[in-house]
């Protein structure tokens, strides 16, 4: 399918979905995130969420906006979303409602849903096609818990249950979510913004479900100054750690492929979470395990040689 | 009006269509599995007009069901023992969410353990969750259980989820001949449901089950869900009055046998009260003035009417047919606590039987009553497990065959 791409920054809708001042740490990269999801998304949307930092951005009285919110628990925001889903469905066929009260419905979660408690109703949802959005928001740990390891938590990172560097890889979410082929699943970071709208502009077209990670920077968890979010988020892709890629039906590519990639250590080094590996002795065996694990995943689809 | 046989789980499946419920989230689990089977093959052969959904657990089934129900559509589901434990947390989140689902619950014990045979830890453990509870004995209280439920839980002054509770096999595969009503009596009885409170709208963006930060806050929803409740015993008993007025049928708060003049009075619930009433009448032929008294709704607990019940009783018997590990039975601390600002209140014993559906036989009742007149006499611990020396060979038996004796 062919649609019509955004080139640039530029041709982003301007308005906002999601106002200013919610209780998010400074320097959030999930915010960002969500914030140009929700542009992309619309007004006309509810937002199932799971338990996660985002869980505190509709607070009594107040929401944050412009569309429905409706929080569940942690294991279970997926088959919210069927039950909201079913139920407009229902009232459609019925005529009780009219068409333009329907709704986009979209699953916000962390990571530590998205790849642990929650993973069993996610596969469920993709299994029975939902037509429904669903984006992670993955800073890799359990973050507004003080930010301990979580099935995304990556080789080597220091979480506050991790404190010698996680033993093992993070979990490929993407390929597990992959392997029930849904119609559209996509990469996303907020330092691409471009890319994330142009990927919400051709999910837009199947129904079923749409799936969203977005790798995001978080100050307080990765011990990071909340101003270097964005070139945080940036290094992540331009080292090759974070590939950004969609799928469609199974068939996996990618959309940002750095010319020349960055030295993973450029990223590493800028986060507290990673300082280990550097102080008070360079680590020197880790830093290259890590740095070979990224050459691997790209020298399997032929791009690094 | 025509009369079917059904067993319980058919009558549950028939209360759901009859209340023309909207959607059905599923998930199997024994024995309820024949009422969403039935309703399955009822849609599929164009007999109701329902979406039918299979879930991948109970905490997705209950979170969907509470989902679709926000959203504004009758939603009707059931579960049964470690189900209901698996989606427990949903119980609560749902409750909050203040949305009129029906929900059956086919009572077997918990595991472990693991059995199936009936008893009523899985659904007394949700007593607190904010569903109300409606607790049938026989086949037709479960159809009817069924329509009254969504009755008082879709009414403004409670929008709270209910839970119907049946016996597992004793009453889930027991057939009996049933009144299925029609439906223009039962659309009389319960119109269709129509929310103004609360659900999800393009042009009336909500949010629903948003977090509160602070006691006070939280308190005050707490304490509105319980008043809720405490407006459901009314609303349930204007529904019994409309009941009886359309179908003949006359259901209470509580149900009393033989009550008025007994001086010696069990308490039961569900299914094995049928077998309480057979050892009131056995105990009424040797001259001893015996009573029954059968809460039938459990939340809210209709604490008045058994205040009013139980007045000037001499003894009561409350048999548990479960266990609070480390107390004893749950429906003993209910009614002790609904007593205990009595003047004159009866001595209360303790009795637990029926575990797993353990059976209790005649000799187990009359034990009962021999204790209960033997009142302030009698020797029994309490709470007391009922359990007859034959059982307590049997086990020395499989003990001895399992080696670790
Ligand atoms: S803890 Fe991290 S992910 Fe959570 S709100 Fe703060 S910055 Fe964002």
């Amino acid at each position: 399918m062919i649609t019509e791409q955004i080139k640039s920054i530029k041709d982003l809708p301007l308005e906002e979905n999601m106002f200013s001042g919610t209780p998010a740490c400074a320097g959030c990269g999930g915010l960002l995130t969500l914030r140009h999801c929700l542009k992309m998304l619309g007004e006309k949307v509810v937002i199932v969420n799971a338990a996660g930092c985002f869980t505190l951005l509709s607070i009594y009285p107040f929401t944050p906006f412009r569309s429905s919110w409706l929080y569940t628990a942690m294991a279970c925001a997926p088959a919210g979303a069927q039950g909201v889903r079913d139920a407009l469905d229902i009232l459609l066929e019925k005529g009780k409602i009219d068409p333009d009260e329907n709704l986009k419905v979209v699953v916000l979660t962390g990571d530590g849903s998205a790849y642990d408690m929650g993973l069993s109703s996610t596969s469920g949802a993709i299994y029975r096609n939902l037509d429904f959005y669903y984006i992670c928001y993955d800073n890799e740990a359990y973050g507004n818990t003080g930010f301990q390891e979580s099935g995304s938590t990556p080789f080597a990172s220091r979480t506050k249950t991790t404190s010698a560097g996680k033993e093992f890889a993070k979990k490929d979410l993407f390929e597990i979510w992959n392997s029930h082929k849904p119609p559209y699943l996509a990469t996303i970071s907020p330092a691409y913004p471009v890319d994330l709208a142009n990927k919400f502009k051709k999910a837009e077209q199947y129904k079923g479900p749409k799936l969203f990670i977005s790798l995001i920077p978080c100050p307080p968890g990765w011990s990071t100054d909340p101003s270097h979010t964005f070139k945080l988020a940036k290094l992540a892709v331009d080292t090759g750690v974070w590939a950004l890629k969609e799928s469609i039906s199974g068939e996996v590519e990618h959309t940002v492929v750095p010319k020349k990639f960055k030295p993973v250590e450029d990223y590493l080094k800028e986060q507290g979470r990673f300082s280990h590996l550097f102080k008070p002795v360079r680590n020197e065996e880790t830093l290259g395990k890590i740095q070979e694990m990224v050459n691997e995943y790209w020298k399997r689809y032929g791009i690094l040689l | 009006m025509k009369k079917e046989m059904l067993t319980g789980n058919t009558a549950a499946a028939w209360g759901a269509r009859l209340a023309e419920v909207d959607y059905i989230p599923a998930f199997p689990i024994t024995p309820q599995t024949e009422i969403i089977e039935t309703l399955s093959d009822w849609i599929s052969e164009g007999d109701m007009r329902t979406r039918f959904v299979t879930l991948d657990s109970e905490h997705s089934m209950i979170t969907a069901a509470g989902a679709a129900s926000a959203t504004g559509v009758r939603v009707f589901t059931a579960t049964s023992s470690q189900g209901l434990m698996y989606g427990f947390e949903m119980l609560y989140t749902v409750a909050g969410w203040r949305v009129p689902l029906v929900m059956i619950n086919v009572a077997r014990g918990l595991s472990s353990p693991i059995t199936l045979g009936p008893d009523h830890n899985d659904i007394l453990a949700a007593r607190d969750t904010g569903f109300l509870q409606i607790h049938c004995e026989n086949c037709q209280e479960v159809l009817d259980s069924v329509l009254m439920a969504y009755r008082v839980a879709e009414d403004e002054k409670v929008l709270l989820p209910a839970l119907v509770n049946l016996d597992g096999f004793y009453l889930s595969f027991t057939r009996e001949p049933v009144e299925v009503p029609d439906i223009d009596s039962v659309r009389r009885f319960l119109p269709s449901y129509e929310p103004s409170h609360a659900f999800f709208r393009a042009d009336q963006p909500m949010a629903q089950g948003v977090a509160v930060l602070g006691g006070a806050y939280y308190s005050y929803f707490k304490y509105q869900m319980h008043l809720a409740s405490q407006q459901a015993l009314g609303v349930y008993k204007e529904a019994c009055r409309e009941f009886e007025k359309e179908f003949g049928r006359k259901y209470d708060t509580i149900e009393q046998y033989r009550l008025d003049d007994a001086e010696y009075v069990l308490v039961m619930i569900n299914s094995f009260s049928t077998l309480g009433k057979a050892a009131v009448n056995r105990a009424r032929e040797q001259g001893i003035k015996a009573g029954l008294l059968r809460p039938r709704l459990l939340r809210p607990f209709p604490e008045e009417d058994i205040r009013n019940a139980l007045k000037g009783k001499k003894r009561v018997a409350v048999v548990d047919q479960n266990i609070s590990v480390g107390k004893g039975g749950i429906l003993f601390s209910e009614l002790a606590s609904c007593l205990y600002n009595e003047k004159h209140r009866p001595l209360l014993m303790s009795f637990i039987g029926g575990l797993g559906g353990k059976n209790i036989s005649h000799e187990e009742f009359a034990f009962i009553f021999d204790q209960l007149i033997k009142g302030e006499e009698a020797e029994v611990e309490t709470p007391h497990l009922l359990y007859t020396q034959h059982e307590w060979e049997e086990m020395q038996k499989l003990k001895e065959i399992a080696g670790r004796v």
